[in-house]
């Protein structure tokens, strides 16, 4: 595309032809003030916070949809336009349930920012009737308090363009106007598939987890309880986030030191559980090849992709691998084996996870994920990134100097393979890592090590592998409207993939629901994706080990306890079942 | 399949019984007698059918079928006095017609060749006497070109308006004119959007010309008709469809489109019953289709029905709709010529700009640029409500002046009251006041006295009409018609309805006016569509005009039109009370106490001020203030 010249506030840049006026003013050095904007997904010029004049135009334009012309003249900072914001500002106030000071996005809000920055001055200067709506906490994972909604439509944007579920939408109109499910139906009795992209597209405090810090820290203050905990891989390039630290910055040794200093009886890491996850697909994968199964075979590590399939594709649960994910095979591990080593009854054992995610707090209610036996759930509280940065923050502890700490034995040891599982395409990878030397009975060499193919946030990658004697097509899909896309082409048998990594959140875990927020103004212009990625890819390229099945510890384990990969006793602790579900119902 | 050849036969054919409805006192001797009955929206919600199986049951008894038909037409204008039934020869006219009025009418006027003189269509003058119809300012003033078949065919028959010359400027665009041609001539006469935004016709057509039979576009119809009080659209759909159709179908060959959408409201069945019918026909006759006129251009159209949201007449809006989505605009550029429907560049226009179309293809655009001032051509439909004698559907030239489409073709505010202002525009215009009675009626001199054209709603008010409560009723429609997708819009308008609710309830203060001003700017400025940017002007007119009006409910506390509830007091005057208790038996709360014979008083505490005291008394001794 051709370059068009564009003055911004008396600065002339140059811009691709059909970029917008948002576009050139940060090419400028320009931040105009955006609430509903959010690149590629939510382009639609509601919120009016963007307003700017075009020399010429015969109405003020919104900057994040205006394309700009050759030699178009703009300013985006005159008083009239900042005195319009601020009256934008006090409209959305005068509906907005003001309760800043205990709300979960405080200091955090993009609005809170916005009215700072534009110095609203009379939060109440347009008094009138406000919306009263009660507060939709039915799901595990999800709350949605729409008095503090602003109706910009980004976690409308986030379900339907990202992942296309769709079971949020606007309903009623003018004044009225609300975000809810079709007939209103509390969201647990939608078919939310519970990823929470919409809470991290969220700009305020209408979206948020399901809070369980509540419930770990009284964990943590009972002396009869043994509070175990595991973080995810993505959790490392995340948490610092929370403190101010730069996006993506790699903070592995000061999470387990945090952790500990909340008071957690071990510090165990996902990472582990992770490699255990490898060593059973990747041998489920091949007894599938080997003796006729299901194939394409595909990924089962995520509980958002998981009731995605449930609700959308039931005949294609077949396809799933059994296996439980990295979280709940985790739990399994601490309840039966851990909990036999220590000599602790299972019981008096609280498992929590620290998740980038908000379908983790599904998963640890789901059937068939209580290896201990019933009642024993493998896993009681699933917090996300955020959840443990508040609990750290209100803990006092200065985490940015934190001295980096090792993780506990025996279950914080981990290879590199592992640490990629928070990417897109890092399942896929680590998999292929253990799959291809077993099949050929080769090492791999360093450089073939990496599968590059399947690397990077684009949202269906294919590669084709000749391995020993197998060709082995694989696809890899994150974001769950890309999963649709692959399911579609291996329906109707226009693509015959042998294995599929799937993911529900867009780049994967690093992306995931339970992430901390970043404001839209940064996004919209960086991707957090890449970002975060290549914390955890940095992370694996200086591990000692980089193939899951060379986990010392997890070699150990099977000797001491599983015997072989798959075999009875692994079987039923680490692999579960699915059940089909209709749209907008439970189960079938 | 019909050719050109057929056409021309079938308006040959039709020529004696079309030629008598148009040229009543030339026409050539009539071979039967036509009886036409307005099946319109307002006459058929008086039973206008009953009209009509009355007179076939009687011409059946009379054995008559061969000599007496009767056709069911669209709006014939003058909805006031409906039902109406015109007979021909004679271009008699009755007015109110019931269905035991028809056995008259037929013994002595259809059979007996004596009109029924007490049941003719009459006009009153202020002085009370009356005139006929057909010498009144209604019948004579107006300039029906968009409504030129409206009440004079019979809409569900495809060859009266093809006696009608239907069909023939969509013949000689396919087969005399270049598809550049077509928007030259719509170009050069000047024709502008009679939706609302005045557009200019022939411009928009260019802007999507281009790329011919490269992409897919389409052609679509706003008949979304939702301004209260407004009718026109609906009464060129109801009284003649193939017009629209044909139009389409032209504008489909102009920018080299194959698909047509009438987005047309569910709230109007006949309409859409009627656009069936035709869609049916015009298929039939191979007038839409493939290969039409053996042109190779191929143009279908398809109906889709609105939910009724009045922001779906908004154009982004309503093609959001179309594609199956929430009516909400979204934001221009891109423009809907360049990506429209689906992506696809769009030419949407509203009916009665479509009702225009065949006749300036037909009659060329200086035909058409003869009539209007210099920047607007052509005529306006308006519909006429309120306080008005002849409440109905009116065609004036633009540039014709209110006081001519009130005082002369409206016959004036009745009950002697005064012309205090007229509404046009809807919840986007605004009130013109009596001293721009004179203003001449077209886009640019409406907007300058801060109103609109708008679709051509136009309610007129008189000295009972309270303006604040006026302000208050059209933005009222607006908060519970906004969509609620942008700010300014969504709590915009509900702050400001909210201020004017406190000032008719006597709560308000003088920094009110200046927060409602205040407001109105920035919503005109901020909202993201046009209905949004233009819901403040109700207010923003109305305080312009009638401030003092503002100012007597916010300082006096009074409402000077006696129509603010919270304002008004009911008060009974001792000296013309009788005791006769009536007005205490009527009151339904009780707040009326007084022995029998003597003066009664009401407990203004108590007063729900419904106005049942006043109503019944018969001494006049109960007052409002």
């Amino acid at each position: 595309m051709a370059d068009i010249k564009v003055t911004v506030d008396n600065i002339t840049v140059t811009v691709p032809e059909g970029s917008t006026l948002l576009d050139a003013a940060h090419k400028a050095g320009i931040d105009v003030p955006t609430l509903c904007y959010l690149r590629g997904i939510n382009e639609i010029g509601a919120c009016r916070m963007c307003v700017c004049e075009v020399v010429g135009a015969r109405a003020l334009v919104a900057a994040c949809v205006y394309p700009c012309n050759d030699g178009m003249v703009a300013y985006t900072n005159t008083e009239k336009i900042k005195d319009y914001r601020r009256k934008t500002l006090q409209l959305i106030l005068s509906d907005h349930d003001q309760d800043c000071l205990g709300c979960v996005r405080s200091t955090n809000c993009e609005l809170q920012a916005l009215c700072k920055r534009y110095g609203v001055e009379k939060t109440d200067y347009y008094e009138g009737t406000k919306n009263e709506f009660v507060i939709d906490a039915s799901s595990p994972s999800i709350v949605r308090d729409n008095n503090k909604c602003i109706l910009c439509r980004r976690c409308v944007a986030a379900c339907e363009k990202y992942q296309s579920v769709g079971v949020i939408g606007a309903n009623a109109r003018g004044f009225d106007t609300h975000i809810g499910s079709a007939f209103e139906l509390p969201l647990a009795e939608t078919s939310c598939v519970n990823c929470g992209q919409c809470i991290v597209a969220c700009p305020v405090g209408a979206l948020y987890e399901n809070d369980s810090t509540k419930a770990v820290k009284a964990a943590l203050a009972d002396p009869t309880k043994h509070v175990v905990v595991q973080a995810a891989p993505s959790v490392r390039v995340g948490l610092g986030e929370c403190f101010g630290m730069p996006i993506g910055a790699e903070v592995e040794g000061k999470m387990a030191a945090g952790m500990r200093r909340l008071g957690f009886d071990a510090v165990f890491d996902t990472n582990f559980s992770a490699d255990l996850t490898i060593v059973e697909e990747a041998n489920e994968l091949i007894g599938r090849v080997t003796n006729g199964g299901v194939l394409p075979m595909i990924t089962s590590c995520s509980p958002g992709w998981i009731k995605f399939i449930e609700h959308y594709y039931p005949e294609l649960l077949p396809n799933v691998s059994s296996c439980k994910s990295p979280q709940q095979m985790f739990g399994a591990v601490v309840k039966t084996y851990y909990a036999e080593k220590k000599g602790i009854d299972p019981k008096d054992i609280v498992s929590v996870s620290i998740m980038p995610c908000t379908a983790k707090k599904f998963e640890c209610g789901r059937d068939d994920q209580s290896a201990a036996g019933p009642g024993i759930p493998d896993v009681d509280y699933a917090l996300t990134t955020r959840e443990l940065g508040r609990m750290i923050s209100e803990a006092g502890i200065d985490f940015v100097n934190l001295p980096d700490e090792p993780y506990d034995d025996p279950l914080g040891e981990s290879t590199g393979a592992a640490v990629i599982f928070g990417a897109t395409g890092g399942v896929m990878e680590a998999a292929l890592r253990t799959a291809v030397e077993w099949i050929t009975g080769q090492q791999l060499g360093k450089n073939l090590l990496e599968f590059q193919d399947v690397r990077g946030v684009e949202g269906v990658k294919e590669a084709c592998y000749k391995v020993g004697d197998l060709e082995v097509s694989v696809a890899v899909a994150s974001g769950l409207a890309n999963a649709r896309k692959v399911l579609e082409m291996v329906k109707s048998g226009e693509k015959n993939y042998t294995f599929i990594e799937i993911m529900a959140c867009p780049g994967g875990c690093v992306n995931g629901g339970g992430q901390p927020h970043v404001p839209a103004n940064i996004k919209n212009f960086i991707d957090v994706r890449e970002v975060r990625a290549k914390g955890l890819y940095d992370l694996d390229a200086n591990r000692p080990l980089r193939r899951s099945h060379e986990n010392p510890s997890i070699i150990k384990l099977y000797d001491e306890w599983y015997g072989s990969y798959g075999s009875e006793k692994a079987h039923h602790a680490l692999h579960t079942s699915y059940v089909a579900r209709k749209v907008n119902a439970d189960h079938e | 399949m019909k050719t050109l050849q057929d056409l021309k036969d079938i308006k040959a054919a039709k020529h004696g019984q079309i030629d008598i409805r148009f040229n009543p006192d030339t026409a050539e001797a009539a071979l039967k007698t036509y009886v036409l009955v307005c099946g319109g929206t307002g006459c058929t919600s008086n039973h206008s059918w009953e009209i009509m199986e009355e007179l076939n049951k009687l011409i059946d008894a009379a054995g008559k079928k061969d000599e007496i038909e009767i056709i069911q037409t669209g709006c014939q204008g003058l909805c006031a006095k409906g039902p109406i039934m015109v007979v021909h020869p004679g271009n008699i006219f009755y007015q109110e017609v019931k269905p035991e009025m028809v056995d008259r009418i037929f013994e002595e006027h259809i059979l007996g060749g004596t009109p029924v003189e007490e049941y003719l269509m009459v006009e009153e003058l202020s002085d009370g006497t009356t005139i006929p119809y057909v010498e009144s300012a209604f019948y004579n003033n107006q300039l029906r070109m968009a409504l030129r078949n409206c009440g004079k065919i019979d809409p569900e028959n495809i060859d009266e308006y093809i006696a009608r010359d239907g069909y023939q400027a969509l013949a000689k665009a396919l087969n005399e004119m270049t598809p550049d041609e077509v928007i030259q001539e719509v170009i050069d006469s000047g024709l502008r959007g009679r939706g609302g935004g005045g557009f200019p016709t022939g411009r928009k057509w260019m802007f999507a010309s281009s790329k011919r039979g490269e992409v897919q576009k389409y052609v679509a119809c706003n008949a979304d008709e939702g301004d209260p009080g407004a009718f026109m659209d609906r009464s060129i759909l109801e009284g003649d469809p193939h017009s629209i159709l044909e139009a389409m179908a032209i504008a489909g060959y102009a920018i080299g489109a194959s698909q047509g959408y009438i987005y047309v409201r569910a709230e109007y069945p006949i309409a859409v019953d009627r656009l069936k019918i035709a869609l049916k026909q015009a298929r039939e006759y191979g007038v839409l289709g493939k290969n039409i006129f053996g042109s190779g251009f191929d143009f279908d159209v398809d109906l889709r029905l609105g939910a009724g949201a009045f922001v779906c007449g908004e154009e982004t809006a309503l093609m959001t709709s179309i594609e199956g989505n929430r009516g909400e605009p979204r934001p221009r550029p891109p423009f809907p010529a360049v990506k429209g429907l689906f992506a696809a560049p769009t030419v949407l226009n509203n009916v009665e700009t479509y009702a225009n179309i065949p006749q300036i293809i037909l009659n060329g655009a200086s035909w058409f640029n003869q009539y209007g001032t210099e920047t607007s051509k052509g005529t306006k439909v308006f519909a006429l409500g309120g306080k008005v004698n002849n409440t109905g559907l009116v065609e004036v030239p633009m540039g014709a002046t209110l006081r001519e489409v009130v005082e002369e073709i409206g016959g004036g505010v009745p009950n002697g009251k005064k012309f205090k202002a007229a509404q046009t525009g809807g919840p986007s215009g605004g009130c013109i006041p009596a001293k721009s009675y004179d203003v001449p009626i077209d886009y640019e001199s409406l907007k300058a006295i801060g109103s609109m054209m708008g679709s051509g709603g136009m309610i007129v008010l008189d000295e009972d009409n309270c303006m604040v409560d006026i302000a208050k009723f059209y933005l009222g429609f607006t908060v519970s018609e906004s969509c609620g997708k942008c700010t300014p819009c969504r709590i915009g308008t509900r702050r400001m309805l909210e201020i004017l609710e406190k000032i008719s309830a006597g709560r308000g203060e003088l920094e009110d006016l200046d927060k409602l001003d205040e407001l109105a700017h920035y919503i005109q400025a901020n909202a993201l569509c046009g209905l949004g940017q233009t819901a403040p002007n109700p207010i923003l007119s109305t305080i312009e005009h009638f401030r003092d009006e503002y100012v007597a409910h916010i300082v006096e506390k009074r409402c000077p039109a006696g129509v603010c509830k919270a304002l008004l007091n009911y008060s009974i005057d001792p000296e013309k009370c009788k005791g006769c208790t009536k007005c205490a038996r009527n009151c339904p709360v009780g707040a009326i106490s007084g022995a029998v014979k003597q003066p009664h008083v009401i407990d203004t505490s108590k007063c729900i001020k419904c106005g049942a005291c006043m109503e019944n008394c018969a001494f006049g001794a109960i007052s409002r203030k």
